[in-house]
């Protein structure tokens, strides 16, 4: 029972994956299985956001940066170097968290607005280097041989593999935000969100709690960069650093309930499924981001706290089993 | 005697306001200090010079034999130095003792959640505030919030306590309630430094007082001498019932 308590919290969140993980391995249907996989991404994505957006109160809207990063050196290590995906998907974390790290020490003084602006700033600054840095390959990018799916038993395989890897990666970010979530880290954190000033005055080391909180919610989404082109055969600069969709993640993050550990999942889960109805209507195939727009409108006007906050808020006991 | 907190001749501008001037002086380890002078006369300044919320550009610090004249504050808070703030800065969306373990956690004991747990529940008793500690910070009323202030610094367990007017905006019963608080603060061995407009208070409560004045240290001495001290009628003389207040106390 006291065992139950202690990690209520993270159950359903484990739950959700391990469903989400097993439903095309029941079926069967590779489709579902990409869908699945779209969905796990957006899941591993928005919770490393959340570890800055949701606990730390910094809102960055060019989080995608780290992505892409990732991304471009884990498939340039893996066509150019010759290295196998394992270490090209690790190389591609520890590429983002150095480049978080970097960025950190240079823009978390930034408070609010400011600290946004700067955000989009390096995303944009990011995609027009990489645009024209040859040894990535310039504005063409990079192609993976197809070859290199041989190694990992064939180009299904390989896609199978990937979507593993994938489910692999989702539960690593939501046991991270879980336990940045519990941890004395993590209160810093909050109290940070709360309030800088008085976290400071409290001995919370700022400058360092907020570089770290970026350098967690930077390495998870390198990794996923990496696996995502993999898969994806090549990485070109307008795929990998799509400032849309870093939009489209502080949407799930804000939908969900920013500061939790469910939150971000379920914004994933029904954005991502709002998203693949919306593509395949008439209707809206052309205007689904101006909906994502609207929805971020609804939220921050009606429930800023997300879905999980609204009901933490509402129903008291909730808040020990939506952590 | 040890000496916990020196200041040697600390001086603050912001732009062409000298907010403090040349303020010296010695703390000694268990000690009352009121700090007194009428609005404006950079008490919260001096406050925010000794915890390195504005570092001052003249004179030294010294705190526990370290110089923290340019130190950030929670370098302060590490060595063991913890303060309230006038204007009450709860951490609303965390839970009253979730704000304690703040304190607790970052305090200069650096305790782990668990401990710190521990005492947060331990300083919301001293403080009363056991019954509201699984509430949201931001939903207690401004005499919770001051007691959450108080609660959070203390879980610090700090060598030095600087209270910015813990008893403003309180009603009379619940200021005799703070006061009997502050004095149990003293008997842990804790020293204070105490800004307040409530007279009566800072002459009970300190062994030491400091009268500011436009940031120029008028007066030191005794509760007794300077409540006597003819600058310092002067100096409140600009506010009557304060003046007033002081002449009652002879």
């Amino acid at each position: 029972m006291k065992l139950w308590h202690r990690y209520s919290g993270i159950l359903l969140p484990v739950l959700v994956v391990a469903a989400l993980t097993l439903w095309p391995v029941i079926t069967g249907k590779p489709s579902n299985r990409e869908s699945a996989f779209t969905i796990l991404k957006a899941v591993a994505l928005a919770s490393s956001l959340n570890i800055l957006l949701g606990y730390t109160g910094y809102v960055s809207f060019g989080h995608i940066v780290f992505y892409g990063f990732g991304g471009y050196v884990g498939i340039f290590l893996l066509t150019e170097k010759d290295w196998s995906l394992w270490m090209a998907i690790l190389a591609g974390g520890v590429a983002s968290g150095i480049l978080a790290f970097l960025l950190g020490s240079a823009i978390l003084r930034l408070r609010g607005a400011y600290f946004a602006l700067a955000t989009i700033g390096v995303n944009e600054a990011m995609r027009a280097f990489i645009n024209n840095f040859e040894l990535f390959g310039g504005p063409t990018g990079i192609t993976l041989n197809f070859s290199v799916y041989k190694t990992y038993g064939g180009a299904a395989q390989a896609l199978q593999t990937s979507f593993y890897i994938g489910a692999g990666l989702a539960l690593a970010a939501l046991l991270t935000s879980y336990f940045v979530r519990t941890s004395k880290f993590g209160l810093g954190l909050l109290a940070i969100r709360e309030n800088e000033d008085a976290a400071e005055v409290m001995g919370v080391v700022t400058p360092s709690a907020k570089t770290w909180a970026y350098v967690l919610s930077a390495v998870i989404p390198g990794m996923i960069g990496v696996l995502f082109f993999f898969k994806n055969g090549n990485v070109e600069p307008h795929d990998a650093f799509p400032l849309h969709a870093s939009i489209e993640l502080l949407v799930m993050v804000m939908l969900g309930g920013q500061g939790t550990v469910l939150g971000p999942i379920l914004g994933a889960f029904a954005y991502q499924g709002m998203r693949g109805y919306l593509v395949t209507s008439d209707f809206f195939k052309d205007i689904q981001l101006s909906v994502s727009g609207g929805l971020l409108l609804m939220i921050v006007l009606f429930i800023p706290a997300g879905a999980i906050g609204w009901l933490r808020h509402r129903i008291p006991l909730m808040r020990r089993v939506l952590a | 005697m040890t000496i916990l907190l020196s200041l040697q001749g600390v001086t603050k501008q912001f732009g062409g306001l000298q907010a403090l001037t040349n303020v010296t002086f010695d703390l000694p380890q268990g000690q009352i200090l009121g700090l007194i002078g009428p609005n404006g006369a950079g008490k919260t300044t001096l406050f925010n010079a000794i915890n390195g919320v504005y570092p001052p550009e003249n004179g030294r610090i010294i705190f526990r034999d370290q110089d923290v004249t340019r130190a950030r504050p929670y370098h302060h808070a590490r060595l063991g130095m913890a303060r309230t703030h006038q204007i009450v800065q709860p951490l609303n969306e965390l839970t009253v003792r979730e704000n304690v373990m703040v304190g607790a956690c970052f305090g200069h004991e650096n305790q782990n959640l668990s401990n710190s747990a521990v005492i947060a529940d331990e300083v919301l008793a001293f403080v009363g505030l056991t019954s509201r500690a699984d509430q949201l910070a931001g939903s207690l009323n401004v005499a919770q919030k001051k007691r959450l202030e108080m609660a959070r610094a203390l879980a610090a367990r700090p060598y030095l306590l600087l209270l910015d007017e813990v008893l403003a905006g309180l009603n009379s019963s619940e200021i005799d309630n703070m006061i009997q608080t502050v004095l149990k603060i003293r008997e842990r061995g804790i020293t204070i430094i105490m800004i307040e407009h409530v007279m009566k208070a800072v002459m009970n409560v300190s062994d030491r007082v400091i009268v500011l004045d436009y940031g120029q240290q008028i007066a030191e001495g005794s509760p007794e001498t300077i409540a006597k001290d003819e600058k310092v009628i002067e100096a409140y003389l600009g506010d009557p019932k304060l003046a007033e207040q002081l002449l009652e106390e002879e």
